[in-house]
């Protein structure tokens, strides 16, 4: 095939958009519209590997779409960062799909169509935001985004999902209102352009009490980052199919949270500027308070589901302070800590599905001796747990490393025991669930009330997995967990390129 | 001819409106009607032509030169408003006949078309023309047929809401011809040209400042401004469908128009602005119209009502737009004008089209419609996502550009509470959205269906108008901008 690259990046958004009036007319079909939806990942995922080998060739890229006001272009064009997000979202997606087609089915969801429709539609929007040539385009499709998840999110139409998408909606659409256009009304006006920058847009003199003021006014409008207080909105999400937890609530959303962040703060402040701002040192606090506290709540939370979303709160302060603390190493750590954090939150949420499905099972006080039913699953959450952690052999391991090299050359220490004691943390509600789970402590009263409990003799304890899919696709995310460790190194290089992006190119 | 244009396009629907009375036969008057606002749609988009390439066009009616005779002056900003009343008028009367329908009584059909004629005339008038007395009489004539218009509507609170109306309308008509009144007496001309070049040299006077008071408080009588909207609810909410979407579409912009016209282009930039505290008045009840108007659409439960409310909730934006005083604010006021009445007349006609099927918009009555009328509830949504201000659609380039002008002017802490104020408006469309698609659909009501495609047509072309001047805003910003330009003296 010979197309452009031109097109090729505009058929990254346009693709899953025509997947969706497709997905919408094969309605009645489900074997054809599922077909549809792979076809489509596997199209869009041709794409975006295409444009990385072109970048990594050192091809400059971008498209003009339209001018929607004076000076206010909507257009793309391909940077290392942008690039990163793209590869793990139309990857990751491809992979959610297969396992949503197994979970989706076995758990007899209704209103299919409207799920795969508006999943695409999802997808579109965050390859907008990944190529997104400057703030303006990006918040357009930041905004898509919100919207268009909401369905997602209240897919099951009970009155506890209204409730969860009304928080959902409520803060997401009220801080990008608010703080997050404000900003970008700010900068357009301060700065006179939007266009992402390497070295930032900012005049180097201007006045720092005002561009410390907008750089607040940026970390808490970008919701999608959950930074506290507005975190809320997280938790709430987790009424949605697990899938969508899956793909959005641990990559595509909070990842374009935590992307628009680091955007902003390479692209838009640059990191002399950043560095210099009075209020970074408080917004960092904030996130390591955020970290802290996300961790301590999440402890708590016997609900696996909501565990793992108060975990994925505070892995996402992690990114916001890497991306805060202005130092290449920060960066570096951020941007693969994007990638490494993906493919382990995601796993974790394929196992809570494949744990809800196959054994019925939501609280994490009657996963006991789960592991015997469900072995592979469970390995699977081991893993992915170990790689949130940031230990061997996973590949969370080297983001932490560098986002603890980060605090070290910024001399931040405060932070640094932040980082390190919210490890402990991790390992404090990460690792008992996959440990109980092999190796329960049979007590009594277990025996009574669970019938495939651990207490009856090994032998008699069936294994019974989730669908097939749906296993396939938690053992693909769990082997990139161990090949980001083994081999992180085309990751580490676009992480690196992004610093050294002065003209754009990359590679050379 | 098309030298008459400037008054043909008030003219033609004029004598349109008694020749209806001969035809006699709805459909066929709802066709004729219907013919001749696409006329007057024609003409304006002609004359906006004439107006961008070659500056202010000047009709001299019978002749007369002025200051003696009447002139119709059709500058940018009233070609601008021509265009977007004629075309909302096109599109709403492409409705009418199905909803007309069922709504009024057959013996009164025809009248209801002559009134909706007369009603165009007299707005159309009110911008076409460049004399103050003339004005007025076109303010009565779009008035009178309104009052009559409201009280078409079937329920029979209509005709409370009516008079409530009359009297309230009464009040700010004589005070803006007291008013001109005043004006004429100071000067001796009633022509608005001749008027602001005699106003200046009075304006240290007593009587000049109370004819401009009584003008501007006449003005935001039938503006609905907050705190004088007390008519508004009620007349939107039991007026027929249609009127109810003109009204919302059009009604309020012209005053705007006229709010505009006699602040700056007859008594003056500085006038208004610097010699009176209009601009701290305006800005403090904008603000507070969008505020306490927000609040009080989260709780009504006719959906009219809401979308009442938030109409002055709109006006409200509309007027600290115009309170900025700069090229900027009033370029988004401009726009503004046009975006909400795009957003106004699609979610009125939706709620039109709810009315046809379900016979009610009580809020309750709104459960399982996401289901069974598909494309309105569609409709709805996309409405309300444009008046939240979500990007891609107007809502968001009006509000863009009101942020604009804020910062602009320095005015940090009134951007911020517009940006908040906004945040009402997600609240109250999301009680429809909830209620229309999180509860089933009430007992007995399985049968309803989506509204008949002569209702979705109209409905839709607004809809996606919403859309497609959210991403091209080359002709809305731009006549916008030329227009606010040409109003300050600047030269494009």
């Amino acid at each position: 095939m010979n197309i452009s690259l031109e097109v090729m990046l505009q058929l990254c958004i346009i693709l899953p958009l025509i997947a969706t009036l497709a997905i919408v007319a094969m309605g009645r079909k489900p074997n054809l519209r599922e077909a549809i939806t792979i076809s489509t990942c596997l199209m869009l995922l041709y794409c975006v590997i295409n444009l990385y080998q072109e970048l990594a060739r050192g091809e400059e890229i971008s498209v003009f779409w339209w001018e929607l006001l004076p000076g206010l272009q909507v257009n793309f064009t391909i940077e290392p960062l942008g690039m990163l997000f793209a590869l793990i979202a139309s990857f990751l997606w491809l992979i959610t799909s297969l396992y949503a087609i197994g979970y989706m089915r076995s758990h007899q969801e209704g209103n299919q169509t409207r799920f795969y429709a508006c999943f695409a539609i999802a997808i579109s929007a965050v390859m907008g935001i990944a190529f997104a040539a400057n703030l303006f385009t990006l918040f357009i499709f930041y905004e898509v985004l919100t919207l268009t998840t909401y369905p997602l999110v209240t897919h099951t139409g009970t009155e506890k999902a209204k409730r969860g998408g009304r928080i959902y909606l409520g803060i997401l659409l009220s801080t990008s209102i608010v703080f997050f256009l404000l900003a970008i009304v700010s900068t357009w006006f301060v700065a006179g352009s939007l266009d992402f920058k390497p070295k930032g847009i900012f005049d180097p003199n201007i006045d720092t009490t005002l561009a410390g003021a907008i750089l607040v006014l940026f970390i808490l409008g970008i919701g999608k980052a959950a930074i506290m207080p507005f975190h809320r909105w997280l938790p709430a999400a987790m009424v949605a199919p697990t899938p969508v937890s899956a793909l959005l609530h641990a990559v595509a959303v909070v990842k374009a949270g935590v992307f628009t962040v680091l955007k902003v703060c390479v692209f838009i402040f640059g990191l002399d500027l950043l560095s210099l701002l009075p209020s970074t040192q408080f917004l960092l606090y904030l996130a390591g308070v955020s970290v802290l506290l996300a961790s301590f709540i999440a402890i708590r939370q016997d609900n696996l589901k909501a565990r793992l979303a108060y975990s994925t709160i505070s892995q996402l302060g992690y990114v916001t302070i890497g991306a805060l603390l202005a130092t290449p190493s920060g960066v570096i750590g951020s941007s693969m800590h994007i990638a490494m954090h993906a493919f382990g939150k995601i796993t974790l949420f394929f196992c809570a599905g494949a744990i809800l499905v196959a054994a019925h099972k939501t609280k994490i006080s009657e996963m006991r001796g789960l592991g015997r039913q469900m072995p592979i699953t469970m390995a699977a959450f081991f893993i992915a747990s170990l790689s949130i952690i940031g230990v061997p052999p996973a590949g969370g391991t080297w983001s932490k490393w560098f986002l603890l090299m980060g605090t070290m050359e910024a001399g931040q220490w405060t932070l640094m025991i932040v980082l390190m004691v919210s490890s402990l943390l991790n390992i404090a509600y990460l690792l008992p669930i996959p440990f109980y789970a092999f190796f329960p402590k049979s007590t009594p009263d277990k025996k009574a009330d669970n019938g495939d409990g651990e207490a009856r003799s090994l032998t008699e304890v069936k294994i019974k997995e989730a669908p097939l899919l749906s296993l396939i696709a938690l053992s693909i995310t769990t082997l990139a967990c161990v090949i980001l460790f083994i081999y992180p190194q085309p990751l580490y290089e676009l992480s690196k390129a992004i610093l050294d992006t002065s003209g754009g190119v990359y590679g050379k | 001819m098309l030298a008459h244009l400037p008054v043909l396009q008030v003219i033609v629907p004029l004598l349109a409106a008694p020749l209806c009375l001969m035809l006699r036969r709805p459909r066929l008057v709802w066709l004729f009607s219907l013919l001749v606002s696409t006329c007057t749609f024609l003409i304006s988009i002609l004359l906006l032509q004439q107006v961008m390439v070659s500056g202010t066009v000047i009709y001299e009616l019978g002749g007369w030169e002025a200051p003696w005779g009447i002139e119709y002056r059709i500058d940018k900003l009233s070609a601008y408003l021509l265009l977007i009343i004629s075309a909302i008028s096109t599109v709403i009367l492409l409705a009418a006949q199905v909803s007309i329908e069922k709504e009024i009584s057959e013996d009164k059909q025809t009248l209801f078309y002559v009134l909706y004629l007369l009603f165009l005339t007299g707005m159309l008038g009110i911008i076409a023309t460049g004399d103050a007395f003339n004005v007025f009489v076109f303010l009565e004539i779009s008035s009178l047929s309104a009052y009559a218009l409201i009280a078409l509507g079937n329920d029979r609170r209509a005709l409370w809401a009516s008079f409530q109306y009359l009297i309230m309308g009464t009040i700010g008509a004589t005070f803006i011809l007291i008013g001109i009144g005043m004006m004429y007496q100071m000067t001796g001309t009633l022509n608005m040209a001749d008027l602001s070049e005699r106003l200046p040299e009075l304006s240290q006077t007593r009587t000049v400042f109370a004819a401009f008071t009584f003008v501007i408080v006449g003005i935001c009588l039938k503006l609905a401004l907050f705190p004088l909207h007390l008519w508004l609810p009620n007349a939107y909410a039991y007026a027929p469908s249609i009127v109810t979407s003109i009204f919302a579409a059009t009604a309020t912009k012209v005053t705007i128009y006229l709010l505009i016209r006699f602040t700056f282009s007859v008594f003056g930039l500085s006038f208004s602005f610097t010699t009176l505290p209009l601009q701290i008045l305006f800005m403090v009840l904008g603000l507070l119209g969008v505020f306490v108007a927000s609040t009080t659409a989260i709780y009504q439960k006719n959906v009219k009502h809401l979308f009442a409310y938030s109409s002055i909730a709109q006006i409200g934006y509309i007027i600290v737009g115009f309170s900025i005083s700069t090229v900027s604010g009033l370029t988004a006021t401009l726009l503004h004008v046009f975006n909400h009445a795009l957003m106004k007349g699609a979610l009125f006609l939706a709620l039109g089209a709810v009315m046809y099927r379900i016979g009610s918009v009580q809020l309750s009555q709104f459960q399982g419609l996401g289901r069974q009328m598909p494309f309105t509830m569609a409709a709805i949504v996309i409405g309300g996502l444009s008046l939240i201000g979500v990007p891609l659609t107007v809502g968001f380039v009006s509000k863009w550009y009101l942020l604009m002008a804020l910062i602009e002017k320095g005015w940090w802490h009134v951007a911020l509470l517009i940006l908040l104020g906004s945040l009402l408006a997600i609240v109250y469309v999301w009680r429809i959205i909830e209620m229309a698609y999180f509860k089933p659909s009430l007992a007995g009501r399985e049968s309803i269906k989506e509204a008949p495609m002569s209702f979705l047509t109209p409905i839709w072309i607004l809809v996606l108008a919403n859309i497609y001047f959210g991403i091209d805003t080359r002709l809305s910003v731009q006549v916008a901008q030329a227009a606010a330009q040409s109003l300050f003296g600047v030269s494009p």
